[in-house]
């Protein structure tokens, strides 16, 4: 629900729900993890830079997972770095949202062949926004960035936080994880 | 003696000879100052480091298995993931391999254009790698303008080949588009228009005092260390080997231009000391421009691709190299006779610069180890394949 | 040098070769795995030959003769020659000398052939993994290597895949 504005010679007013207020704040902050493992990272790091500038929209990186809203899995996953990648994502706090970019992210990408490459993000932590691409332009990142705002947006964060909304469906509890750390 | 161990970090144990403390440290796979996903398990007396054992591995994707798989012209593209920062240089060394071993003459076109594009590959890398060192020592302007500089070559390349990264541009037997006119204007104007830039970054970075202290005798390595553990490119360079696979076994265009081979001098410090490894990448930057501009000049007319019908190599076995940003970069290629080669092993420069860390690390401090990595320039995706 | 020369020089300290692959492209030196170290000692010590850079240590496994390549390619920078130094280990178990006190650069080429093809090396003083994760079972380059199933709970092949509809 959108804020309503109405701007008047004092000033104006602007009327909405308490969720719509939040999450104007919480869309135009949207911080994300300072986290990629292959070509992916590249484009990131271009998105973040001068021409197709991140920051304006209020995303800067977080070199921790502790302070950021949303991971972005940029590159291939390998099954060595999986459990690290489920580690960051238990380390960062609700509401948390993931970004599989690339095609290596998605689905494993050209790699999917390869028996040291796990088939995809969503095999380890639950994906909010696919984006295709080997690798994805930096105006396609910035476009999955605004779908999480979108995301966001919609989200009525009371209601979740009164448990009416269920939880995203876990690809790889704890429980399933093996001997992993 | 201290025990080996590679149980959870975070463990403070008393040595028996000394009464100190060591601390075992984690330093990656995700830190900001790793280049790519890198760990190192740091043994350390306070600040200082006993020792960095590195933890590698964590990009390893299968590609030399892959390799068996697909053909040869369809593993191309796979070459330019395993270094996505140089990607014309992968292509050309596997390419250089498969062309040995069939035979084919590449057209005089086609291969200065592959000279044009590899050093512009070269300088977008220097870019990543110049703006990368004085991010990870502190200063984080120099990356955004190296950043804005290489949007220009990005650009470049996209009206190019297509793709602004993993251009997949070299085939077997010479390159995939051809160059326009209007094209080769375009990188004379980006070619002269960068050169002030480096000055710029020169007198701002080079001899800035601050860099200069974080820089200047940290980590020297020795010419005999360099050679022996398979150094490579400017991080040979820098320890005062002169040697680069342009010059002195030359291959493609590269006997038809001139330039010059920057060497580290200790100029400031020790010889082979982490300044020394910055200030090659800097001066090789210069010797880029100067190549492209002659590269440009020299431009022949004519084909871009040899006639290739079918890619079947007789059995047999070749290593190729060419002289990439980050060194030398090798194709083993192994050929049985079918259509898909029997093996394909990648040397690559980040291998050798990552084993060496280990035996440079003791005595170094943990922000030293940073300004090592980033001065090495290893690449994950290169070492790990 | 040549590679022949360097041939005939190198039969001078270890002996005439299992074989001697002339070409067609690169000339490769085939010593039985026994001289493997005396092999690497000789060609980095004597003067004339140099061999002080290691490019690269790797493996090739050849079922079809049963038997792993254990390649070794060499440069030299003061006499800018080259040269490619092989061994035939088994595939059952296979063994050989070390050579990482002759090129520091072989250890961690050695760790990668251990990894891949699972060649121990004799002396190597910290032979484990390298790129795979510790508790990897199998060694994939190997042409007759099966992936297992799943890894720590994550499957190997996506479970579900799209049914492709294909017209006509």
């Amino acid at each position: 629900m959108e804020l309503q504005f109405d701007r008047g010679p004092e000033g104006g007013f602007a009327v909405g729900t308490l969720d719509a207020l939040i999450n104007l704040g919480r869309k135009h902050s949207e911080w994300y993890l300072l986290f990629g493992t292959a070509c992916c990272a590249i484009e990131l790091m271009q998105t973040g830079g001068p021409r197709t500038d991140a920051d304006r929209f209020g995303m800067v990186f977080r070199p921790t997972p502790r302070q950021a809203d949303v991971m972005i899995l940029a590159g291939t996953i390998t099954y060595k770095m999986a459990s690290r990648i489920r580690r960051l994502y238990d380390q960062m706090a609700e509401p948390k949202y993931v970004i599989a970019m690339g095609s290596c992210a998605n689905v494993g990408g050209p790699f999917y062949d390869s028996y040291a490459v796990v088939k995809g993000g969503d095999l380890i932590v639950p994906v909010d926004v696919y984006l295709a691409g080997c690798p994805p332009r930096p105006e396609a990142l910035l476009e999955g960035l605004m779908l999480i705002q979108q995301k966001m947006e919609r989200e009525p964060f009371f209601a979740k936080a009164s448990g009416k909304l269920p939880p995203p469906a876990d690809p790889w509890p704890a429980s399933a994880r093996g001997g992993a750390v | 003696m201290v025990a080996e161990s590679r149980e959870t970090p975070n463990q403070v144990r008393v040595t028996a000879d000394e009464g100190r403390e060591e601390l075992m440290l984690n330093m990656g796979p995700h830190h900001p100052s790793t280049h790519g996903v890198l760990r190192f398990i740091l043994h350390t007396d306070g600040e200082v480091m006993r020792k960095a054992v590195p933890d590698v591995g964590y990009l390893h994707r299968g590609i030399e298995k892959l390799a068996e798989r697909n053909t040869y012209a369809g593993f191309v593209p796979f070459t330019d993931r395993i270094n996505y920062l140089e990607p014309i240089f992968a292509n050309h060394g596997y390419v250089m391999a498969v062309e040995r071993l069939l035979g084919v003459q590449v057209p005089p076109r086609a291969e200065m254009l592959r000279v044009i594009t590899s050093e512009l590959n070269r300088l977008a890398s220097h870019y990543v790698t110049l703006g990368s060192v004085a991010m990870d020592i502190g200063a984080y302007t120099p990356f955004v303008y190296l950043l804005r500089e290489r949007e220009h070559i990005n650009d470049l390349m996209e009206a190019l080949t297509g793709q602004r990264l993993t251009f997949n541009y070299l085939r077997i037997g010479g390159v995939a588009f051809d160059a326009t006119d209007e094209w080769l204007k375009q990188v004379e104007q980006f070619v002269t228009g960068f050169e002030p830039i480096i000055d710029e970054f020169d007198s701002l970075i080079s001899g800035n005092e601050i860099f200069v202290k974080r820089l200047v005798n940290v980590a020297p390595i020795s010419a005999a260390d360099a050679v022996g553990f398979g150094l490579v490119g400017p991080n040979l360079r820098a320890s005062g080997v002169d040697w680069d696979l342009r010059r002195d076994q030359p291959y493609s265009a590269y006997p038809e231009l001139q330039f010059d081979v920057p060497l580290g001098k200790g100029k400031l410090g020790t010889l082979g000391d982490c300044h020394d490894r910055f200030l090659v990448r800097v001066l090789e930057m210069r010797q880029s421009c100067r190549i492209l501009k002659q590269a440009l000049r020299k431009l022949p007319s004519g084909d871009i691709r040899a006639k290739v019908t079918r890619i079947k190599p007789a059995a047999a076995e070749t290593y190729a190299a060419v002289e990439g940003a980050r060194g030398e970069l090798g194709y083993y290629v192994v050929a049985d006779g079918t259509d898909k080669p029997y093996r394909v092993k990648v040397r690559s420069g980040s291998f050798a610069s990552l084993s060496i860390v280990e035996h440079v690390s003791p005595g170094l401090m943990i922000a030293d180890l940073v300004a090592l990595i980033a001065t090495l320039d290893t690449l994950a995706p290169e070492m790990d394949r | 040098m040549t590679p022949v020369e360097i041939k005939d020089r190198l039969v001078q300290v270890v002996g005439e070769p299992v074989e001697w692959q002339a070409g067609p492209a690169d000339a490769a030196f085939v010593v039985a795995p026994e001289k493997w170290y005396a092999a690497a000692l000789a060609l980095r010590d004597l003067p004339e030959l140099d061999f002080a850079f290691l490019r690269t240590l790797c493996g090739v496994d050849r079922p079809a003769a049963n038997c792993i390549e254990v390649v070794a390619h060499l440069f030299s920078y003061k006499h800018k020659h080259a040269f490619v130094l092989k061994t035939r280990v088994g595939r059952q178990a296979p063994r050989l000398a070390t050579v990482s006190s002759v090129w520091p650069a072989a250890n961690w080429h050695e760790r990668e052939t251990y990894d891949l093809f699972g060649v121990s090396f004799d002396g190597h003083p910290d032979l484990r993994r390298l790129l795979l994760p510790e508790d990897w079972v199998g060694h994939p380059l190997c042409k007759d290597y099966q992936e297992p199933p799943s890894y720590q709970g994550i499957p190997m092949m996506r479970p579900a895949r799209p049914a492709m509809e294909t017209k006509g």
